[in-house]
């Protein structure tokens, strides 16, 4: 298994450059995710990994193997597809039509390879398909599909797995159970994989390690709990997940805001004066209150079963979304309510958009 | 859902640039398409100026321009009186044996002109002129309006017709401001394959001796002392035909429908006709199913059986068929082997310099075959006299006329492979060739086979090129029925009549089933 370095990475097909001066590391062995919204370049950095699209400029390293850019006596080394010894399971599984569950998955090994039939049944094993292992594609529902493209992606054992939305396309019950145990599969086979996708929730779930693109740029890399509880800046934050934004005022590590003094997580991005603070719905409580010492009137309630979603306006106009948990009476629109802070904020300059 | 169309356009735009392998060999099948075209334009320019703009003012040139231009009119207006009834009440009215009559009104496409115009002569010896040719050529190309025309109706959204009556227009009125409108770009298209048809045909018009542009064509190349004025003819032929493709393309592009809304369309209600009503509708869908395929048919089996009481050479015939059958088997390979490199590209890659080859390889599209066949005969006495009259020119003609079907097979089947199964393979192991020949190449197959068994099928019907290219010597179904029919030999002709009959009613039956996609499936 070997580890991925990409190395001011710029590409693009012709025009303008779709990525540039892009850095990613994935360490050996680690399931990372590249999370982005379409249009940030996710897909084009996807292609250039596989061997589909040569970069302009900058270097791609698997483990100790070049497979593009200037290296020691490579001044323009490129490995194409066929020898970069990756699996790649695409979007909707693209199973060869013409071929059954057994030629698919024996696709990529060698037709004279010892044990070939056997690996075959091994890696159908693995994903919990060998009793379909005479069927057409055609036969098969979406899910199904897509453990035949893992088990085929997984069966010349190679040294990274690429996960093009392997999900996407799966109805919501099935996307979370095959996305752990395809997270589980990985893991114990401890093979190096990148998991391409647009989906927050996925991303956070599914990988150790998350880096999110922006703009053809890896705008922030961290574990999960890192990019959710302190995101590199406002966009990051918006992106992956819900927020509460305020304008305050930031004196030493409190931040002045309509919900009252706020501690700010020790190195937050913005200095003393106006800042944006960023807090997480969940960090918020609602009580109810009387008139005077309310910070807010409730302007719509929805209820979630779970929890329920509240909107309170406060005496400055905004309004922020505010999380109560199942079990509690959620106050009702036109309720005055009390909201407290739990944990930290986070602050980011205030012209940041 | 946009989320992932976003994705795979984009994945698709990736492919800009097409493999330089594959682009040289576009490179070549462009080039090998424009070869008579261009040789043409060589013969004509080298006969200088003066002598063009004096073929061109002669008053037997401006009259083969009206004549040529007057018969596209005729026939167009008539098949369009005759289609858009026809269209409607197939496609909108509760009339009995619907799909019987979508079916009979598609088959005069298996009905190659000449063969038309030798059953009505051999019927009614006496015809002949301008105007028998243009009953000949409007009962066998109205399908070419009934049936987009048929898919038009049916596709068009009900709901429009039923709010617009809502609004206050009567039935009338409702389906000609919503449904009819929407018809309009099928039809024009319709028409306009029409007058491309009409202008390129050479059996109709030759054997009721009107003087249209490709009879005058190969009257002069037979007389073979007036070159010059042949070759201007057939350029100024070229200008009109290549004017009637771009036309047809540019209306192609507006041939959308006009629906909005996402979510199922509701199909029609068919209008329910009165007994009078039915009875007239009857009369004249069986009207029109006799002239156009009654008459024909009727005169080939007479014909037939009286020919039979003399005596039918079979030998003969399926020597013919075989001559046939080889000629256009070595045409339809070379078509689907210039046709592969363009077609795959056309599918894959969207750079301009794709369009351009493209662009050039459809060429044979807008060339009339008498064309093709008077420049090839340029060519090979002025430049390659050993290849003049061999089995190879004929053979390189059929490539170039029936390239464009190749080339549209090929891309169509391409486009259907989603091209993430080559970069799979790719990632498995195999190199961009042997990626292409396990996936792509595999599954687009039956699509590339039924391309060129088109190309096959359409070059054993053919006739001026052949009549001017083949060797001495060489006869083909559809020579030998020129021949007899030339002749009045009209009961000696009727096999071979009979066996190209056969022969069309394959690529006929395929082009009304695309004509028709959707109508066939509401009819049943």
């Amino acid at each position: 298994m070997s580890s991925v370095e990409v190395r001011e990475l710029t590409a693009g097909y012709g025009g303008a450059p779709v990525l540039e001066d892009l850095d990613l590391t994935v360490p050996s062995g680690s399931l990372a995710a590249v999370l982005g919204p379409s249009g940030s370049g996710k897909t084009t950095l996807l292609r250039i990994l596989a061997g589909f699209l040569r970069p302009s400029v900058g270097t791609i390293t698997f483990g100790d193997r070049l497979m593009a850019g200037a290296g020691p006596g490579h001044p323009h080394a490129f490995v194409p597809p066929e020898k970069r010894r990756l699996g790649i399971v695409p979007q909707e599984g693209a199973l060869f039509p013409h071929l059954d569950v057994t030629a698919n998955v024996g696709f990529g090994l060698p037709r004279d390879l010892r044990g070939r039939s056997e690996r075959i049944d091994t890696v159908l094993e693995m994903v919990g398909m060998r009793e379909y292992a005479h069927a057409r594609p055609h036969d098969l529902s979406g899910g199904q599909q897509q453990r035949v493209a893992l088990a085929r992606a997984l069966a010349p054992e190679p040294e990274l797995v690429l996960l093009d939305e392997p999900f996407t396309a799966l109805d919501a019950g099935l996307r979370e159970r095959l996305r752990a145990e395809v997270r589980e599969l990985l893991v114990e086979l401890g093979t190096t994989a990148i998991l391409i996708t647009h989906d927050q929730e996925e991303a956070l779930s599914t990988a150790d390690l998350v880096a999110v693109m922006r703009d053809g740029q890896i705008v922030q890399t961290g574990t999960p709990a890192e990019i959710y509880g302190t995101p590199a800046d406002l966009g990051v934050a918006r992106f992956v997940g819900d927020v509460v934004e305020l304008r305050g005022h930031m004196r030493g590590d409190v931040v002045t805001c309509p919900l009252g003094d706020v501690v700010v997580q020790p190195g937050s991005a913005a200095g003393d004066g106006e800042v944006v603070v960023v807090l997480r719905p969940e960090q918020l409580r609602a009580s109810p209150a009387d008139q005077d010492s309310a910070t807010g009137v409730v302007r719509e309630a929805s209820y979630y079963g779970h929890d329920s979603m509240l909107r309170v306006e406060l005496p400055d106009g905004s309004v922020i979304p505010v999380r109560i948990p199942g079990g509690e009476r959620a106050p009702r629109p036109g309720d005055a309510v009390t909201v407290s802070v739990n944990g930290y904020g986070r602050t980011f300059p205030a012209d940041s958009r | 859902m946009t989320l992932t169309e976003t994705q795979r356009s984009s994945s698709r735009r990736a492919a800009v640039r097409p493999p330089r392998p594959l682009l040289l060999t576009g490179a070549v099948t462009a080039a090998v398409s424009v070869i008579p075209l261009v040789y043409l334009v060589v013969r004509v320019s080298e006969a200088g100026l003066a002598r063009i703009v004096e073929v061109l003012w002669r008053q037997r040139t401006l009259e083969t321009v009206a004549t040529s231009v007057s018969l596209v009119i005729i026939v167009v207006i008539g098949c369009l009186i005759i289609a858009i009834p026809t269209a409607w009440l197939i496609a909108r009215s509760a009339i009995p044996l619907r799909a019987l009559w979508l079916v009979l009104v598609s088959l005069p496409l298996a009905i190659p002109s000449y063969v038309a115009a030798y059953a009505w002569l051999a019927l009614f010896p006496g015809m002949s002129g301008f105007w028998a040719a243009a009953l000949i050529l409007t009962l066998v190309s109205t399908p070419y309006v009934v049936l987009p025309v048929t898919a038009a109706f049916r596709s068009a959204d009900p709901a429009l017709e039923d709010v617009a009556r809502s609004l206050g227009r009567g039935p009338v009125r409702a389906f000609a401001t919503t449904t009819l409108p929407q018809a309009w770009p099928a039809a024009a298209g319709g028409s306009l394959l029409v007058a491309l048809y009409v202008l390129s045909d050479f059996g109709a018009v030759a054997l009721m001796r009107v003087d249209a542009f490709t009879r005058v064509i190969y009257a002069s190349y037979r007389a073979s002392f007036d070159r010059v004025s042949a070759a201007v003819l057939a350029l100024v032929l070229v200008g009109l035909a290549a004017l009637l493709v771009f036309a047809e393309r540019r209306m192609r592009g507006r041939t959308r429908r006009w629906r909005v809304a996402t979510g199922t369309q509701r199909t029609s209600v068919p209008t329910v006709l009165t007994r009078a009503q039915i009875a007239i509708a009857l009369i004249w869908l069986g009207g029109l199913a006799v002239l156009a395929l009654g008459v024909p048919l009727y005169s080939l089996l007479s014909q037939m059986i009286e020919g039979a009481r003399s005596q039918v050479d079979l030998a003969e015939i399926a020597v013919a068929a075989a001559t046939s059958l080889g000629v256009s088997l070595a045409g339809a390979i070379l078509a689907v082997l210039l046709a592969l490199p363009v077609g795959i590209m056309a599918a894959r890659y969207r750079s301009r310099s794709v369009r351009a080859i493209e662009t050039f390889a459809y060429t044979g599209h807008a060339l009339p075959a008498v064309v093709v066949g008077l420049s090839l005969v340029f060519l090979t006495l002025s430049v390659v006299p050993v290849a003049y009259q061999t089995v190879f020119v004929l053979a390189f003609a059929y490539a170039v006329l029936f390239l464009p079907k190749a080339i549209g097979a090929t891309r169509s089947a391409t486009a259907a492979v989603p091209p993430v199964l080559e970069q799979t393979a790719r990632t498995l192991g195999r190199g961009p060739l042997r990626a292409w020949l396990e996936t792509t190449f595999r599954l687009t197959l039956p699509g590339i086979a039924a391309g060129g068994l088109l190309v096959l099928l359409t070059a054993m019907k053919e006739l001026p090129a052949t009549l001017m290219l083949r060797p001495t010597g060489l006869d083909t179904l559809a020579t030998e029925l020129w021949s007899r029919t030339e002749v009045a030999a009209y009961g000696a002709a009727a096999p071979y009549a009979i066996a190209l009959v056969a022969l069309a009613a394959i690529p006929a039956w395929l082009l009304g089933r695309a004509m028709t996609r959707d109508v066939d499936t509401v009819v049943e």
